[in-house]
């Protein structure tokens, strides 16, 4: 019942869409606002916060330079404490996994934790396909999933909603799928919540399988973590027969201490907080206690590529805390829809041409160029992620996986412009002729073509009549 | 500091020569006698941000012959000193050439943002400047997360005579001019740029400086559009103002 990002225009055109809706940028500005500010108030009060940046990036790229042990330690480990471990190489082959083990146990419907990386694989459709639902059972999550809609942040996927459209969707959709909600339903926030829970508390007392993704893997103790502030997540991991993990490969830490670091930097650099109200974790299956199956998917899906990437492979140090999205200029003002896919902001913006390698296709290849390079997101990320040098990077591989071809227009003015400045020579000669045009007046003026972008909105600067090397060589700098 | 050069950038040259005069007066006020390398082009940045390394290798090959053999580059942009000192290698690799990697190594660090010149290197902070008007100072955001010039321009500017600076909200969040952008998603960047004229206009300020005529030349567009009487000018043009005229 979600929609589905496939087949999204580039950047530019979503991103001009979204621009156009008032009430979405007013629902951004505030909220990434609010967010910035709280991250801000509790990052500064920890002594040492550059220190534990640098421990994340660097157990992280420990983890990175010798994944294939840290991974096969995991699965040792998960399967010593009596989970089944499930490879996937790609998106079709988890959802195969996750969707047997769900067919076996003869279910019609699965809980669902909020994750991104079901997310990713499309894992809702593919249930759907074969007859399954999946509930989505994070409030904000369920907001998108009975508005039908997308999620437009990696933390905060319904931050384009306000409280009067959470409220509008409930009263509609609650009924047709679960416990409807109250008719007195007002947009007071306890109020949408109470609904949320009781609604929920139905579908958590009668499923019997749960998937989940995880924060992170703990290969010395085979442990799984999930790092939450609304307690449904506990409940899915609790409360059913079945428990289905769905983990990136990256998701990896070598030591249970090394959880010490990232507990830290993961709080206060996505929601703001010293500490997030439910932290859970769990290893294989405890006789009588919680899910007796228990199931680990470790997925790769485009991630030993993005490991081959020398200068994107730092990517994969992401926590998906989401402070790259929340100081982010663009993203405060075209929210998460225009990215085209459920990794939006700067961190979209290399993770998936990183995942699906240049060239893959238009949209994908239009995401390093949504961003000005202002660095806001490497200054935000716990992680230590050079977010501009590697959209830099992928900029250079879009337009190589293009080259050989039939040259477009900025490519054809890049070498223009090449050639140009590789001479002063050529460039006094091209100020000769940039000054005739500066004799017009160009004030006002809105020009077609190429040009148009920049004077519907804004004035063109006048070229010079006597351009600074003309004055110089006139006046030897003494004008 | 024997040899100074002036990295004057491609967008002064052509379009505000002013602010390149400006600095040459300035610096020449401070008793540093700055030469303008006439072989000098374009740093390659928009080259470089747009993807087009090969492009940009013939640029950058221009730049390490005009400005070899001075002590110190100066530049009134954290944009182009940012792209020398930090992209410029990437081109060099690109290249294949050792030699061209070698010379880059070797020129870069020597190249510096205005405000770091006079600050660091000259250890001025009043430049005896006079500038009687109310100024906003946008800090642009490769002079602030990529040199970390931090106060300094803002330093340079609280010691102008008859100057008053106001405070601008949110001054650290780009203006969206960002390059190739302005162009390839004008509709963001105009959304930016607007957001933040409007936050100028909202000081009262009469002036609008920031140490990078690229950004200047998006908001400077937006300001002259909106038919504003706020003037853009560049750290350099107010630095350069003297009570007997400049």
């Amino acid at each position: 019942m979600s929609g589905t990002f496939v087949g999204m225009p580039a950047f530019p055109e979503a991103a001009a869409e979204a621009l156009r809706n008032a009430q979405l940028r007013t629902n951004l500005a505030h909220a990434t606002g609010t967010i910035r500010a709280k991250r801000l108030a509790v990052v500064g009060e920890v002594e040492g916060w550059e220190d534990l940046r640098r421990a994340g990036a660097a157990i992280k790229d420990e983890v990175l330079l010798h994944l294939d042990e840290h991974l096969v330690e995991l699965e040792r480990n998960l399967q010593a404490a009596g989970a089944t471990v499930h490879w996937a190489r790609d998106a079709a082959e988890a959802c195969r996994i996750v969707s047997g083990i769900a067919r076996s146990h003869r279910v019609e419907e699965v809980l669902k934790i909020k994750s991104m990386v079901t997310q990713e694989i499309g894992l809702n459709e593919a249930l759907a396909a074969d007859g399954i639902a999946a509930w989505e059972t994070d409030l904000a999550e369920l907001i998108v999933q009975l508005g039908d809609d997308l999620p437009s942040h990696i933390l905060v996927p319904a931050i384009h909603r306000n409280r009067a459209e959470i409220r509008e969707i409930f009263l509609r959709e609650m009924g047709g799928v679960g416990r409807p909600a109250p008719a007195d339903l007002t947009d007071d926030p306890a109020r949408l919540a109470e609904a949320a829970r009781l609604h929920l508390r139905e579908k958590f007392l009668r499923a019997k399988v749960a998937v989940s993704g995880a924060n992170f893997a703990v290969a010395d103790s085979g442990a799984l973590v999930v790092v939450e502030s609304e307690g449904n997540g506990r409940m899915c991991l609790t409360l059913p027969e079945v428990l289905i993990s769905v983990v990136g490969i990256e998701k990896v830490v070598p030591t249970w201490s090394d959880l010490e670091v990232f507990l830290q930097l993961l709080p206060r650099s996505s929601t703001g907080e010293r500490m997030n109200p439910y932290t859970s974790t769990w290893t294989g299956v405890v006789p009588g206690d919680g899910p007796q199956e228990v199931h680990v998917v470790l997925l790769d899906n485009g991630r030993t590529r993005a490991l081959a990437d020398e200068v994107g492979r730092q990517a994969l140090r992401c926590i998906r805390c989401s402070a790259c999205l929340n100081v982010c200029p663009v993203y405060e003002r075209t929210g998460g829809h225009a990215y085209g896919s459920v990794y939006p902001g700067p961190i979209g913006a290399i993770l998936n041409p990183l995942l699906q390698g240049p060239g893959h296709d238009e949209q994908t290849d239009s995401l390093p160029y949504a961003s000005t390079l202002c660095g806001a997101c490497f200054e935000a990320c716990p992680v230590l992620i050079d977010i501009p040098s590697i959209l830099v990077d992928l900029r250079a591989q879009v337009v190589d996986a293009r080259r050989g071809g039939v040259p477009g227009g900025e490519a054809l003015a890049m070498k223009a412009a090449a050639r140009t400045l590789g001479s002063a020579r050529k460039v006094r000669r091209a100020e000769r002729i940039a000054g005739l045009v500066g004799r017009l007046d160009l004030r006002g003026r809105r020009l077609p073509g190429p040009g148009k972008g920049w004077t519907r909105e804004r004035d063109l600067p006048q070229p010079a009549r006597e351009p600074f090397r003309a004055w110089w060589k006139r006046t030897g700098g003494r004008g | 500091m024997t040899r100074v050069a002036l990295l004057v950038t491609c967008l002064n040259d052509a379009l505000y020569p002013e602010t390149g005069r400006n600095v040459v007066r300035l610096l020449r006020r401070l008793g540093v006698e700055v030469d303008f390398p006439e072989a000098q082009t374009c740093c390659a940045q928009p080259m470089i941000n747009t993807g087009y390394l090969d492009e940009a290798v013939p640029v950058v090959r221009t730049f390490v012959e005009a400005f070899a053999g001075y002590d110190a580059v100066v530049a009134p942009s954290g944009s182009c000193a940012g792209s020398v000192r930090h992209q410029h290698r990437l081109v060099a690799a690109r290249s294949g050439d050792a030699t061209l990697a070698d010379r880059v190594a070797e020129l870069s660090p020597r190249v510096y943002e205005l405000s770091e010149f006079l600050v660091d290197v000259l250890g001025v902070v009043d430049v005896g400047a006079y500038f009687p008007h109310t100024v906003a100072y946008h800090p642009t955001c490769h002079s602030l997360r990529m040199l970390g010039v931090g106060d300094r321009p803002t330093r340079l500017l609280e010691a102008v005579r008859g100057l008053t600076l106001v405070d601008l909200p949110a001054a650290e969040q780009c203006c969206g001019f960002g390059g190739t952008f302005a162009v390839k998603n004008s509709e963001v960047s105009v959304a930016m740029g607007t957001d933040k004229v409007r936050q100028v206009q909202e000081t009262g300020a009469e002036v609008l400086v920031a140490g990078d005529r690229s950004c200047l030349m998006h908001l400077g567009g937006l300001l002259g559009r909106q038919g504003s009487g706020i003037r853009a000018l560049h750290l350099a043009d107010v630095l350069a103002a003297t009570e007997a005229g400049s």
